[in-house]
């Protein structure tokens, strides 16, 4: 048995220890937000918070994640209202295919929290998700226009 | 395709599965209607009753924006109001019960608009007649005497009505006959850089791709395959795996592969590590890069080929020449690997098999699922979701047939399969491997005389659409160097010989966004920067003189060249490189500009200026993201990619070994789209093979080597 706090909600699954935490989200919890896409932490498709910080859930044990509080990106958006990344994501009509983008918004997101008011090279050194259709262009642009969008 | 009353009409025969469209007389006061009861104007356009224009869409959505795009041609002609827009996929099975109503469904080739436009646009001007009708009647007065605006319609005396208003009268009326379009100076929705349709699930992660979906009951499927092409399961041993958590059971798939079926994938995968698998590779588990390398250069020198474009008299003319320039090139297998695994989702019974899955072409995974099923087209159907990235991979089906063998197995319960990243990596349907000699010859002035290219390696069509070969040749090796057409070489050359000696393999080749133009415009267009170079000629120059009599091509040349600063100072220690190619029916050049370090060994794209002519642009915001977008995808290859083969099997397998650009090596992309009318060129393909060429000409101008084979790594060069 493993117990978190998921998006607020303190949450238990029946799973062996070792399962990586995407596969819980995914199939025991049923949040299909975050993907899967190589399963060793090269992509990042299956960025998470974990207690804030973006982590590759295809490489972290549950057991890791034990009385800890994770945000899925079904969690960003407070009462309905996306948040400031999402938003500019929208604003900036970045996702094609859309299947990265799910990790792509949560390691911004994280980015955010630690730095404000990142630079490029801040970006480049904290976005480190593989998109394969090359989004990275409005990636930047959204990132660098959701955080002068802070309040 | 012809627009016609007969192509509005619907087909007798029972639709069943996703979209229920109900029965319908050809003629008469019965109307078809959407899942929701809305009636269908016509094939492409259905109304609800709250004003929402539900516009449906034939090709696959995996990014590149056509979706968008299509509905925006629909709408054009429609008159509706964009801001009520939304879209839906027909399935694949209710096209083949209406007579293929939507036409053709394969999404490839760049040919998502430019071989649907005027179909698509008529069935929205239909449609649109047949409202406005509908409201004329309703008042006793001539359609003509009515105007519509957004999905408005006003009549004499400035009377108005809403489409929702009139929908059902609409959906009662005949198909008109004769359907003129706009003049395209008169397009407003047309040409408008709008925002994708599609974003707002993109954002939140409620899209759900073929991945995510989920069916009550549903059970997981992790499946092998044979690791060489061709290979067979001997013998598995699956009794571990039977024993582990959630395990149901384990399975053969067709001859080649072993799959395990569980109550979760994760569950599926780690049994699927426990199943001993002896396989049978046969004669292919002893080919190797090496071998197949030696196989092409063989056909460097074949005295047999398939000429495709020949002018003049190359060797005489080469012979003759004061200078000879000769130099040969090499292109590698290369996997899609789209983010999306491939998967699919079967529920089989005796009486039906329903499919759920990312396609790039749903009628042939319609034809898949039937074959694979053993059931008729008509008891089969397939649900096609939104693509978590295609680029060629999935216009196959050979993930789709394995899903429903596995399915069979489980009669009444439905089947998810996933293939791991390793998987995927293994078994994808790789860019053709080529290589080239390209022979050139000068006069005394510097001017090109002759040319003569050999293309040595493998023809896709060979062996995905052996069909479609032209007495043995496949035209589609040549693309960019056609005589004539859509992928025709834009340089006059007086002299000219090219041709192809085909040499397979059986590692399986694919579409890979861009299919041949990849390597053909590194070969062609780094040596034609190598013959600028030996004739002591500036390569804008070199290439301006080759290209007067293709003003197009010209253009979007000259476009890059001066927004890029050729022949203008450029920052310390940057240096440019040039590019340009006719693919797909469009017109792209690029101009690079990059710096480089530590001896060479380290280079930053800083900026790729790029300019496309696809004749109409329909929506300039999404190609400018698939210019740039396509250079991700394009540099990734020439910079870090490569499949390499020992004992057979494809060895790379994961990201790790496959890399692919981040956000850091990402080049600022300056877009230029410049249509310059009067033709639909193709958008998601074609600027891609004008990165690499450019960026190597700026390495060789940089650091005067010339590197003539993919990718850089293997030359110790890394992209910073």
């Amino acid at each position: 048995m493993a117990r978190f706090t998921l998006n607020g909600k303190s949450t238990q699954v029946d799973v062996e220890p070792a399962t990586p935490l995407l596969w819980v989200l995914r199939e025991q919890v049923g949040l299909t937000g975050t993907k899967y896409g190589c399963g060793v932490a090269q992509c990042g498709a299956c960025t998470v918070h974990i207690d804030g910080k973006p982590v590759r859930s295809c490489v972290t044990p549950v057991s890791e994640v034990e009385g800890k509080k994770i945000t899925t990106i079904e969690g960003l958006a407070k009462n309905g209202a996306l948040n400031r990344v999402q938003k500019a994501w929208l604003e900036h009509d970045v996702p094609q295919c859309g299947y990265c983008q799910s990790g792509m918004i949560m390691a911004a997101t994280a980015l955010l929290s630690a730095k404000p008011n990142p630079t490029d090279a801040d970006i480049d050194a904290a976005i480190t998700n593989i998109c394969r259709c090359g989004t990275f262009q409005q990636v930047r642009e959204a990132i660098h226009a959701a955080a002068k969008a802070k309040a | 395709m012809k627009m016609n009353r007969r192509s509005f009409i619907i087909s007798s025969a029972a639709v069943t599965g996703g979209l229920a469209l109900g029965f319908n007389l050809p003629f008469g006061p019965r109307v078809v209607r959407a899942a929701d009861g809305s009636p269908e104007i016509n094939a492409w356009v259905v109304i609800r009753p709250d004003e929402t224009v539900v516009i449906r869409i034939a090709r696959s959505e995996m990014g590149q924006g056509s979706l968008t795009g299509l509905a925006q041609l629909c709408a054009e002609e429609l008159e509706c109001d964009w801001a009520r827009v939304t879209t839906e996929f027909p399935t694949p099975g209710a096209n083949a019960a209406r007579k293929r109503v939507w036409g053709d469904y394969s999404t490839g080739g760049s040919r998502g608009i430019r071989t649907s436009h005027e179909y698509v646009r008529k069935g929205g001007a239909a449609a649109r007649m047949m409202l406005v009708k509908a409201a004329a009647d309703q008042w006793n007065v001539s359609p003509s005497d009515c105007s519509v605006s957004k999905g408005v319609i006003t009549g004499p005396g400035g009377r108005k009505t809403t489409y929702g208003k009139v929908a059902e009268a609409a959906a009662q009326l005949p198909a008109p006959t004769d359907v003129p379009l706009k003049d395209p100076k008169d397009w407003k929705v047309i040409g408008k850089p709008l925002k994708r349709l599609d974003t707002a699930d993109k954002v939140n992660g409620k899209l759900v791709y073929g991945l995510d979906i989920k069916l009550p009951g549903m059970l997981n499927a992790a499946i092998k395959d044979s690791p060489v092409f061709g290979g067979k399961v001997a013998s598995f041993d699956g009794a571990k795996a039977q024993s582990m958590a959630g395990v149901k059971k384990v399975v053969q798939v067709g001859d080649s592969g072993v799959a395990v079926i569980a109550d979760t994938w994760w569950h599926a995968k780690t049994a699927l590590d426990q199943v001993d698998v002896k396989w049978d590779f046969g004669e292919n588990g002893k080919v190797s890069s090496e071998s197949i390398a030696e196989q092409l250069k063989a056909g460097l020198d074949a005295q047999e080929a398939f000429v495709h474009n020949t002018a003049g008299d190359a060797n005489a003319a080469i012979a003759s020449s004061a200078k000879k320039v000769s130099a040969e090139y090499s292109y590698p297998f290369l996997n899609h690997a789209p983010m999306e695994p491939n998967n699919a989702t079967v529920l089989y019974t005796d009486e039906r098999c329903e499919v759920w899955c990312p396609t790039q072409n749903g009628e042939a995974a319609l034809a898949a699922v039937s074959e694979a099923s053993g059931l008729p087209i008509s008891k089969c159907d397939v649900h096609k979701t939104i693509l978590g990235g295609g680029f060629g991979r999935r216009g196959f089906t050979d993930y789709v047939r394995q899903a429903v063998l596995i399915a069979k197995q489980t009669p009444g319960t439905p089947v998810k399969m996933v293939w791991s990243r390793e998987e995927d990596m293994t078994h994808g349907r790789y860019h053709p491997i080529m290589q080239a000699r390209l022979t050139g010859g000068l006069d005394e002035k510097g001017n090109l005389k002759g040319l003569k290219i050999r293309l040595s390696g493998q023809s896709i069509l060979a062996s995905a659409r052996p069909e479609a070969l032209d007495k043995g040749k496949d035209p589609f090796t040549f693309q960019g160097y056609w005589p004539q057409g859509e992928h025709s070489l834009e340089y006059t050359i007086e002299n000219l010989h090219i041709d192809h000696a085909m040499r397979n393999t059986h590692i399986l080749p694919g579409f890979w966004r861009g299919v041949n133009i990849n390597q053909n415009a590194i070969f062609l267009e780094c040596f034609i920067d190598e013959l600028a170079h030996e004739a002591g000629r500036d390569p804008l120059e070199f290439r301006r003189s080759i290209m007067s009599r293709n003003p197009k091509s010209l253009a979007v040349l000259n476009a890059v060249a001066e927004k890029g600063g050729w022949g203008k100072p450029v920052a310390k220690g940057h240096h440019l490189g040039l590019a340009h190619f006719r693919a797909f029916g469009s017109y792209v050049a690029a101009c690079a500009e990059i710096s480089v370090r530590d001896n060479g060994s380290k280079v930053k794209v800083h900026k790729i200026t790029a300019a496309t002519d696809c004749g109409y642009a329909v929506n300039p915001a999404q190609i400018e993201r698939q210019i740039a977008g396509s250079f991700v995808y394009g540099l990734s290859a020439a910079f870090m990619q490569e499949c390499t083969v020992k004992d057979g099997a494809i060895q790379q397998t994961n990201f790790h070994d496959f890399n692919s650009m981040r956000i850091a090596q990402m080049p600022k992309v300056v877009s230029i789209v410049m249509p310059s009318g009067g033709f639909w060129g193709g958008v998601g393909e074609p600027t891609i093979c004008v990165a690499a060429p450019a960026v190597l000409n700026a390495y060789f101008r940089a650091t005067g080597k010339r590197i003539r084979t993919i990718p850089l790594k293997n030359h110790g060069i890394e992209m910073v």
